[in-house]
């Protein structure tokens, strides 16, 4: 599960389908789910993250599977190991699916050639974030119903956003339409020009990106994007860019608000939008474990690894 | 490169829960076991039965195991309310993720929603499914019911019993107990899911 950029609608609605089952499974008394018992799931972050690797983790706990926390500081990794080697030890270690996030667009793609586990992208770079992308859109359909003819907002910092292109590949798909709006030095350049996937258009004025639409999702900005001078001040920033309850007042009424977290209140959102009566923003977090809890059942519940039908070729045949 | 690592998704109902490789044999014949009005007289005398044992209505709830046994159980608190009056709280439960042969059949069936809109905790619980054969599914079913809570006690109430029990489960109140050979079908239709109401059993040439 390396990316939703590929995946039939027919995909989409059957990883939603079965996150609707997971997240009744999270509403029990009993939070658990024997369907991976025996099974191991490696989590492997090279880079920091606290929601999504507790959210998986949470996730395989609530289906019975065994975890393996590691973590690039405190690890091998530190003393220098490189990504192959990680990926040997991996592989002798016998997950049965390894969840990875790494600061290098396409490293989960050259681990998930390595490997015979199951691998998951929990976020590679500025390339994709696909349980992000799937989460957002079972929570935006949960709020909204379908989606067709919807227009959801994006918003913030789409040059550098894994999440901004992993919500295109599962909303349009799913009928919605796409505005992104953010500073132009923060959109891809053809983008800007006009050269837009399909589905998606560009608006460079936000409050008229945000005039009737039906939901809005707020990026995260990386501080250091000032330093590297793509911006001029985070105060300028937050009030060009910020969503403020004026702002999201110009959408439909009752639209919701998302952000992906972890945000920097009162820069990209105002607190009181964060906390207020539009916000899924806490709904995003529960929905994620069921979404990873479907995946991490799809990919590993029903045969062993081996029996897997591996888009890759064994590994000695790659040598 | 395809990255979605195309795990075969089965969209569609999940294999009866049993033991073994698919049957073998060609089908021979299939006949009729129950009709229309068999499956309508058993269910209201499962309904009769239900209310004669318990007598305490009130600490009674009725749950069916997906996707033939909530039809059922929804049509067995149809026929307690008729003669009783009496409303009682209705469950499905969904068991793929509790089932004993997850990691043998090769693929993900599945999962639908369980709902048990009411608290389990000190209910008399009527579990109902379509056909009691191994007894793994009743297993499942179980093991998933008690993670909602601590039930006084779980009684089992199926259409038909067709015998050859592999663990130590039996039903408290049944339909049609049917003799069968372990390798026949036996095939349960109900209008909610199948568009007819009817029994039949498809009977295998042995190999």
């Amino acid at each position: 599960m390396l990316d939703t950029d590929d995946w039939s609608l027919e995909e989409i609605e059957t990883v939603l389908d079965q996150t609707r089952a997971m997240v009744e499974i999270l509403s029990r008394p009993i939070r658990r789910a024997p369907a991976l018992r025996g099974r191991t799931v490696i989590l492997f972050f090279a880079e920091v993250s606290t929601r999504t690797r507790v959210s998986f983790e949470l996730a395989a706990k609530a289906l019975s599977a065994d975890v393996v926390n590691i973590t690039a500081t405190g690890s091998s990794v530190e003393k220098g190991e490189s990504l192959l080697d990680t990926v040997r030890t991996l592989q002798a270690l016998g997950g049965d699916v390894v969840v990875m996030r790494h600061s290098s667009s396409g490293a989960p793609y050259f681990v998930a050639q390595r490997t015979e586990s199951a691998v998951i992208n929990a976020g590679d770079g500025w390339h994709a974030h696909p349980t992000q992308g799937l989460l957002d859109a079972y929570t935006l359909r949960d709020a909204l119903g379908e989606l067709g003819g919807k227009r959801v907002v994006i918003v913030g910092d789409i040059l550098h956003s894994r999440v901004a292109r992993s919500d295109i590949n599962t909303l349009v798909p799913l009928g919605a339409r796409v505005t992104l709006s953010g500073p132009p030095t923060l959109v891809p350049a053809a983008w800007r020009c006009g050269q837009l996937p399909a589905g998606v258009t560009y608006e460079p004025l936000l409050d008229r990106a945000l005039d009737g639409a039906d939901a809005v999702i707020a990026l995260r900005l990386q501080r250091e994007r000032q330093e590297s001078g793509l911006l001029p001040s985070l105060r300028e920033y937050s009030r060009v860019w910020g969503l403020s309850l004026d702002r999201v007042g110009r959408m439909r009424p009752g639209a919701p608000v998302m952000h992906p977290g972890p945000m920097n209140e009162g820069i990209e959102i105002d607190a009181a939008v964060a906390h207020g009566s539009r916000s899924l923003i806490e709904t995003q977090v529960t929905n994620g474990v069921a979404v990873r809890m479907a995946l991490l059942y799809l990919l590993a519940g029903a045969s062993t690894p081996s029996g897997v039908p591996a888009a890759a070729a064994p590994l000695e045949e790659r040598g | 490169m395809r990255t979605w690592l195309t795990v075969p998704i089965l969209l569609g109902a999940p294999p009866p829960l049993t033991t073994g490789p698919a049957r073998p044999g060609r089908e021979r014949q299939t006949t009729t076991l129950l009709s229309r009005d068999d499956v309508r007289r058993a269910i209201t005398r499962i309904a009769h039965e239900i209310v004669e044992r318990e007598r305490d209505l009130s600490l009674l709830a009725i749950v069916g195991i997906r996707a033939r046994g909530d039809a059922l159980a929804s049509r067995i608190r149809e026929a307690i309310r008729a003669n009783e009056g009496v409303d009682l709280p209705l469950g499905a439960i969904d068991i793929t993720l509790y089932r004993d042969d997850l990691t043998r059949i090769g693929y993900a069936p599945v999962v639908r929603e369980s709902e048990i809109p009411f608290s389990v905790d000190d209910r008399v619980v009527v579990l109902v499914d379509d056909v009691l054969f191994t007894g793994r599914t009743v297993r499942a079913a179980m093991d998933a019911l008690v993670d909602y809570g601590r039930p006084r006690a779980i009684r089992l109430a199926v259409l038909v019993d067709r015998g050859h029990r592999e663990l130590p489960i039996r039903a408290d109140f049944v339909g049609k107990n049917i003799p069968t050979s372990p390798e026949d079908d036996v095939r349960v239709h109900l209008t909610e899911v199948d568009g007819r109401d009817d029994v039949e059993v498809a009977v295998r040439e042995r190999v």
